[in-house]
């Protein structure tokens, strides 16, 4: 039965990250919101003035639309050329320059305008988060169905086969045969010999799974000292993850965000306004108590200047865990890979405290190395397998399973145990 | 062609009993097991214990497996710098110094930490070349002995409170003791300071001095400096027992420019001619093509008859054997008139004056020598020094400031020192330890490590190489410049200075960037300048020599090792752990002596099997009494071939005190009371000495000796390949005939094929098994022999990359070290003095591996791309790999060397203290963390660096191109000075590894090849140019 469970588990799980990996495609997808998040909101926000002004009506303050293009893409430039808004804006703002944004198009521009003007003016509440896509699907834990009905089957067996046993005593003292003292079943050795096999086979079992298990924490959720949501900041903001997990394209680690980064937006967002934060037992959460816990660490007092240096890291409770013996490279897997974060860590967009999705074991790894194709058409790093091109060419090489990790070695020892 | 005879040990010479019992065993040690014949039931262990400790270990491994996980932090910055991706390297330009030794490197900078040090490409005096004792240099910064915050007699101070009452103190005629001081910016602020206090000077001190060779070049040519030396260019060598590949002033840069001379090009085959006069032996005698005995006192009348052989003149005063010896010299120096070059390690101002007249013979100044370019390396002068020394004894020396120089521990007459200082009312020390002389000091204020320090250095006039800091420092240390800066009134701090000083010279600030991320600033051409010789000069020196009359009795010569050299390594376990060149012993120093000698003062005849066994194959070693006047020491006796019978050899840098580290202690002693000062110099030799026997012994952990194992099919004799350069002209395809003619019979149809074929079908013809494809990748390395010189940069370098553990004296004298990388070395020929080849060995990645298919448990397996890969947490340790490899490269972790297990009773009681402090918190930062830590009961072994190629393939993907050769450089590869190890993709038609196999067909060889194992190392035979056996070579052809 179990081995049922774990069966629809593993279905589940199949779902989840086909779900999931369409999921990641669609948090590229570039629109308004994203683009505002990812590099306006650290200094603007639609109806409040920040490090920059309030964005709402900004289409209506600038004469030309030519401009304001100008003024986003490269502020510096703009202001040499003397325009008076724009150097009113700079002085009115203590003379604080306005980043450059040159990889902007003016379409993403303009996608960011539409916007902000669909943001309704203050005051009016936001409206919730889109409501998450389609859940997986639920697994059905039929084990206690199987459980009754093997319970039954049980009974009714040592009840027939007790039956049984009487008949026979019965048709053998009709026909006079001598019957013998009858054993009572718990020293019957058959009786015996059968359980123990069973309580072996049942010990054994229980007792590799959960050998098995061992300094595995699947489902880890671990009470962090701020309740940092993901969901609020990757799903509801939109904030691309590596706005904070900086090293995840460069190196091993994904890296946590320092302090500083986290008073890039909080800084200006002092308060939460969003969809009411629950914890998984239901506990109600004060984001604004949370962001003020996040001040603490920064040394940062509202309504003074910050002072970076004053900050104190925080002491995040490390969820994923590996152990020493094995080498993990983020930027192997999101950089060279382009495998999406979801894949490994779940739908952390949906996820306020973070819980660990997968159970980081060997054999998870290994399914996902023989299964994953690498970039072979697309990473310069292939051209050297000259003969996998050519035989991918010729139909040699099924093109639909492609080159997968385990065909370049992904599955050797020392990729991974060095 | 005459079969040559290789052989490592005496025993293997002689072919004795014990010799051979010995191969058969693949562990110097039985098996921790209990024999026991009387059946299982009956047997000591039997079922029921075997069943009670099953199911003890289990409830145990149950007990702590079900422990609760542990709850880790993740704590990231509190605000990220810019450049620091954590878990990413940082590499920064710096430069390791020591007492005037200089090398440009680049530091690996992991999360803060310095791991390890690369050299710097940049530089064109050492080319990216490193030396031992600059991989080792790493961990000395985590060293726990090191001072954790300055003192006044010996209690711990503040700054403040030391300036003050240092400020109170010091007034006039302050004496700056230095070792040799390369930085000018460090000059100048010296100069600074004795302005300030009248009467004060800066004294140099050099524990190994050339003075000898200063002040003959100031009587020669009126330079009172060094010249830069340029061995590439030399055709024709003689060296007057001067070290320069190993301790010689700069040998990393000796090193690759005498490579450069003796790489081999196939089609064309010339290289140059090395001529080596030896006492004993030394690492530069054995690479040498020719080889001379001589003794220490007659190294004037070989520097005289050489003089006299290159003008013509008769040859006197030495026997026929040096006679025909230095007529020989004489004959390769004239006959590379201006190609020439003669060195001499001698400290007589006498010798070095008549090597100046020899070189100017034949015109080596100018061309080989340039005095036009001063090299800085040692500036000290013996006389001066010893003026101090009356000084202070006389009352004349107010302060003395130690910076660098322990002439406590290294000046021949250390007790006058020692009253002259008590003397001194003030006497402060930088030293980062508690050495001998900063035992003796009032003030010590501890100097940064140079991994922590801002500095620069110009071991060659124009030539600067800067250093920078690479970690914040760990203790409540000062920079030396900075103390100084502070006593002279200056306001500005070192850094502040530094940069004023450099920045007016390179262009302001983008020009002191440039310099400091580059390391290093190269002058724009080598300003090549000869000099004339003093006359007068040279006449009064052959006055001097021929006065000399050479010892008749047994002279002791003493001599620095290429990792401890005057003991700034012997505070390093690492370096004390390295095998040294020529001795292959660890830990000691010792007394070398010739096998003649050993007949007399031991009474061992190595040609008689057992004698040579009694000495070979148990450790301890017969301890002998060497007197001279005062000094006695006593050390064990080790027998050297390639030493002159009439002399004896002592290391020195031993004996050090116990303050300076773990390491030290118990191992040898110090030999610097035996040296002396004659007036002018400091001489390492002395022809006055009395030496006998105690009838003790002492163990010395020999390496030579271990990791042998010959079966039937392979002799590990046979895995070195060595021939002359007019064997090699005569016949280039020597080897492949060799290799043709022992496989041929293995292949199919094999007799039809040409020599080539054979060797090119052998890997696929003479096998059953398939050949798999490699497609992608298939990595590949190559040895050349010709420019291996031993000198174990890459022995170090592996243990700081790979974390390889020390496993202390102990566990050595039991053949349990750990390095992945061993330096064999094999000697031919005659037992007094024979040829000598080094040959670095490392597990060969077979692509048929033998250790592999007797892995129980698919530990070592093989990978697509060609690696042998050992899988730590798989290995169940039951050494079957080990046993079966033919090459008897893996290691096996007996004890807890690293510290890796969580169970401390697999440490304590098993290793030695060294051991144990190489796992303390502070010593463990140097551990490389993308290389897993091994625990107990697991094999390891080279690994060719994974890590490493793992990282450049990322690199390539990142970029989205594929690999090249600049992406990757394995360790040993990086350090090795003279480039004897090339390292790539094979599949690359473009690599330099695949160059290198196709450039050198006639030359390259597997080892073993004949097991048909296929390594993935390729060697190059090892081509001496020698004269005798080219004689014998073309007479054996002609015949």
């Amino acid at each position: 039965m179990t081995i049922l469970r774990s069966l629809a588990k593993i279905v589940a799980i199949f779902l989840f990250i086909t779900l999931s990996s369409t999921n990641g495609n669609q948090l590229l997808a570039q629109d308004g919101k994203a683009l505002f998040s990812q590099n306006c909101a650290s200094c603007h926000a639609v109806n409040k003035k920040l490090t920059g002004p309030a964005l709402a009506g900004v289409e209506d303050r600038w004469s030309e639309k030519k401009n304001l293009y100008a003024w986003i893409k490269n502020s510096a430039a703009f202001l040499k050329t003397g325009d008076p808004y724009a150097n009113k804006l700079y002085n009115e703002y203590n003379k604080t320059a306005m980043n450059l944004f040159p990889s902007l198009t003016e379409k993403d521009i303009d996608a960011i305008l539409v916007y902000i003007k669909s943001v309704p003016a203050a005051g009016a509440a936001p409206a919730g988060g889109a409501a998450g896509a389609a859940a997986p699907a639920e697994e059905s834990d039929s084990t206690l169905v199987f459980g009754l009905l093997t319970l039954i089957l049980a009974v009714v067996s040592v009840i027939l086969l007790q039956v049984n046993s009487n008949l026979k005593k019965l048709s053998d003292d009709k026909s006079g045969i001598p019957s013998t003292e009858p054993v009572p079943f718990y020293r019957n050795k058959a009786y015996i010999a059968f359980i123990a096999i069973i309580l072996f086979i049942v010990g054994g079992y229980m007792t590799t799974v959960g050998a098995m298990n061992l300094g595995r924490s699947k489902d880890y959720q671990p009470e962090q000292p701020i309740y940092y949501s993901h969901k609020v900041h990757a799903g509801v903001n939109q904030i691309n993850c590596q706005y904070c997990h900086t090293g995840v394209y460069q190196g091993k680690q994904a890296t946590l965000p320092s302090v500083n980064v986290c008073m890039n937006c909080h800084l200006a967002i002092n308060e939460y306004k969003g969809e009411a934060l629950k914890r998984e037992n239901g506990d109600v959460v004060d984001g604004t108590a949370e962001i003020k816990k996040l001040y603490k660490y920064a040394g940062f007092t509202e309504g003074q200047a910050w002072d970076a240096s004053k900050a104190k890291p925080i002491e995040w409770v490390r969820i994923h865990n590996l152990p020493d013996h094995v080498y993990f490279n983020h930027a192997q897997h999101v950089n060279a890979g382009q495998v999406a974060c979801q894949q490994c860590h779940g739908e952390i967009q949906k996820m306020g405290e973070v819980k660990q999705f997968t159970d980081l074991s060997m054999g998870w790894c290994i399914n996902c190395h023989r299964q994953t194709q690498v970039q072979f058409k697309d990473n310069g790093f292939y051209s050297i397998y000259e003969k996998f091109h050519a035989d991918l060419k010729s139909g040699k090489i099924d093109s639909t399973k492609g080159i997968t990790v385990e065909k370049i070695g992904g599955t050797e020892c020392q990729k991974c145990h060095y | 062609m005459e079969q040559k005879k290789n052989w490592q040990s005496f025993g293997e010479l002689n072919k004795s009993e014990a010799y051979n019992k010995e191969v058969e065993n693949e562990f110097k040690e039985d098996l921790p097991m209990v024999e026991d014949h009387s059946g299982l039931l009956n047997a000591k262990a039997p079922r029921r214990d075997f069943l009670k400790f099953l199911g003890f270990s289990t409830a145990a491994a149950a007990v702590a497996a079900s422990c609760e996980m542990p709850i880790k932090k993740a704590i990231p910055f509190a605000n990220r710098p810019e450049d620091i991706v954590p878990g990413n390297a940082n590499y920064y330009a710096t430069t390791y110094v020591q007492d005037g030794d200089v090398v440009s490197v680049i530091a690996k900078v992991r999360d803060g930490r310095p791991i390890k040090l690369e050299g710097n490409d940049l530089s064109p005096i050492t080319g990216g070349g490193t030396s031992a004792r600059v991989q080792a240099s790493v961990l000395d910064l985590y060293d726990t002995a090191r001072l954790r915050f300055p003192t006044i007699a010996g209690k711990e101070a503040t700054f403040e409170a030391i300036d003050s009452a240092i400020g109170g103190e010091l007034n006039s005629n302050a004496v700056i003791v230095t070792s040799t001081i390369t930085s000018p910016s460090t000059k100048a602020v010296i100069a600074q300071f004795l302005a300030k206090y009248p009467g004060s000077k800066h004294v140099t001190y050099d524990a190994v001095s050339y003075s000898g060779m200063i002040l003959a070049n100031e009587a020669s040519y009126g330079k009172r400096a060094l010249p830069s030396y340029h061995f590439e260019k030399a055709k024709a060598i003689v060296s007057l027992s001067a070290d320069f590949l190993g301790t010689w002033l700069s040998p990393v840069e000796f090193a690759r420019q005498y490579a450069a001379g003796k790489k081999i090009d196939e089609k064309n085959p010339a290289m140059s001619k090395h001529i080596h006069f030896e006492t004993v032996a030394s690492m530069t005698g054995s690479n040498a093509d020719e080889k001379y005995l001589c003794r220490p006192s007659e190294m004037g009348a070989i520097a005289l008859g050489i003089l006299n052989a290159v003008k013509g003149k008769e040859i006197t005063g030495v026997d026929e054997k040096l006679k025909s010896a230095i007529s020989a010299a004489a004959h390769a120096l004239i006959a590379n008139q201006g190609a020439a070059l003669v060195v001499a390690g001698s400290n007589d101002v006498n010798v070095q004056i008549l090597v100046n007249a020899i070189n100017d013979a034949v015109g080596a100044n100018g061309t080989t020598i340039n005095f036009g370019v001063a090299a800085n390396y040692r500036q000290g002068i013996d006389s001066e020094f010893a003026a101090l020394v009356d000084d202070m004894n006389a009352g004349k020396v107010n302060a003395v400031l130690f910076h660098g120089a322990n002439p406590v521990y290294t000046w021949p007459a250390a007790d006058k020192l020692k009253s002259g200082l008590a003397k001194v009312k003030t006497t402060i020390s930088f030293s980062g330890k508690l050495d001998e002389t900063t035992a003796v000091c009032k003030f010590v204020i501890p100097d940064h490590h140079f991994l922590e320090s801002w500095g620069d250095a110009e071991p060659i006039t124009g030539h600067i190489s800067f250093i920078q800091p690479t970690i914040s420092p760990l203790f409540k240390t000062r920079a030396f410049q900075d103390s100084l800066l502070k006593w002279s009134g200056a306001s500005a701090d070192y850094l502040a200075f530094l940069k004023s000083f450099w920045s007016a010279k390179l262009g302001g600030e983008a020009g002191w960037n440039k310099a400091i991320q580059d390391g290093v600033i190269n002058p724009s051409l080598a300003n090549v300048a000869g000099a004339s010789v003093n006359g007068a000069a040279v006449a009064n020196a052959i006055a001097a020599v021929s006065a000399k009359k050479p010892s008749t009795k047994i002279e002791l010569a003493l001599y620095q090792k290429v990792g401890i050299g005057s003991g700034q390594g012997a505070s390093n376990p690492w370096l004390q752990e390295l095998p040294d060149p020529v001795t292959r012993a660890t830990w000691d120093n010792y007394i070398i002596v010739s096998p003649a000698m050993a007949k007399t003062l031991l009474n061992i005849d190595l040609n008689n099997p057992g004698q040579a066994d009694a000495y070979e194959v148990q450790p301890p070693k017969k301890v002998v009494r060497l007197t001279s006047g005062k000094t006695v020491i006593e050390l064990p006796v080790l027998i050297i071939p390639g030493t002159h019978p009439n002399t004896i050899g002592i290391a020195l840098g031993y004996g050090r005190t116990e303050a300076i580290g773990k390491a030290v202690v118990g191992t040898g002693k110090n030999a610097f009371p035996l040296s002396s000062f004659n007036g002018q110099t400091v001489v390492l030799d002395n022809a006055d000495i009395k030496l006998e026997l105690t009838g003790e012994t002492y163990p010395v952990a020999l390496t030579q000796t271990h990791f042998r194992y010959d079966t039937t099919q392979g002799n590990r004799t046979e895995i070195m390949k060595e021939l002359t350069l007019a064997e090699y002209k005569h016949s280039p395809k020597e080897i492949i005939e060799e290799r043709a003619n022992e496989y041929r019979g293995q292949i199919m149809g094999g007799e039809k094929m040409s020599d080539e074929e054979v060797v090119a079908n052998f890997a696929k013809d003479a096998t059953i098994y398939p050949v798999y494809d490699r497609p992608g990748i298939k990595w590949g390395m190559s040895v050349d022999l010709n420019s291996c010189n031993g000198c174990g940069a890459c022995v170090v370098a592996c243990n700081a990359e790979n974390n390889v553990s020390i496993v202390g004296k102990p566990e050595v004298l039991r053949g349990h070290e750990m390095h992945w990388l061993r330096i064999d070395k094999y000697y031919s020929g005659d037992l007094e003095n024979p040829n000598v080849v080094f040959q670095p060995l490392m597990c060969q990645h077979c692509d048929n591996a033998p250790c592999e298919n007797v892995c129980p448990v698919a530990a070592t397996n093989h990978s697509s791309e060609g690696l042998n890969q050992m899988t730590y947490n798989r290995c169940i340790g039951t050494r079957y790999c080990a046993n079966n490899c033919p090459f008897k490269v893996r290691r096996f972790n007996w004890a807890d060397y690293s510290g890796a297990d969580s169970f401390p009773d697999n440490q304590e009681g098993i290793v030695n203290d060294v051991v144990l402090n190489m796992s303390d918190d502070l010593t463990r930062m140097v551990l490389n963390p993308d290389v897993t830590v091994r625990s107990r009961g697991v094999i390891e072994k080279c690994s060719f660096c994974v890590q490493r190629l793992q990282a450049a393939k990322l690199d390539a993907k990142k970029d989205s191109r594929p690999m090249v050769d600049s992406d990757i450089k394995v360790a040993c590869q990086q350090a090795c000075p003279t480039n004897a190890i090339n390292f790539g993709n094979a599949n690359d038609k473009h690599s330099a590894i695949t160059k290198v196999r196709v450039e050198n067909p006639n030359r390259s060889f597997y080892v073993l090849e004949q097991l048909h194992v296929l390594p993935n190392v390729t060697y190059l035979a090892k081509v001496r140019n020698a004269e005798e056996h080219a004689e014998k070579a073309e007479a054996a052809h002609k015949a």
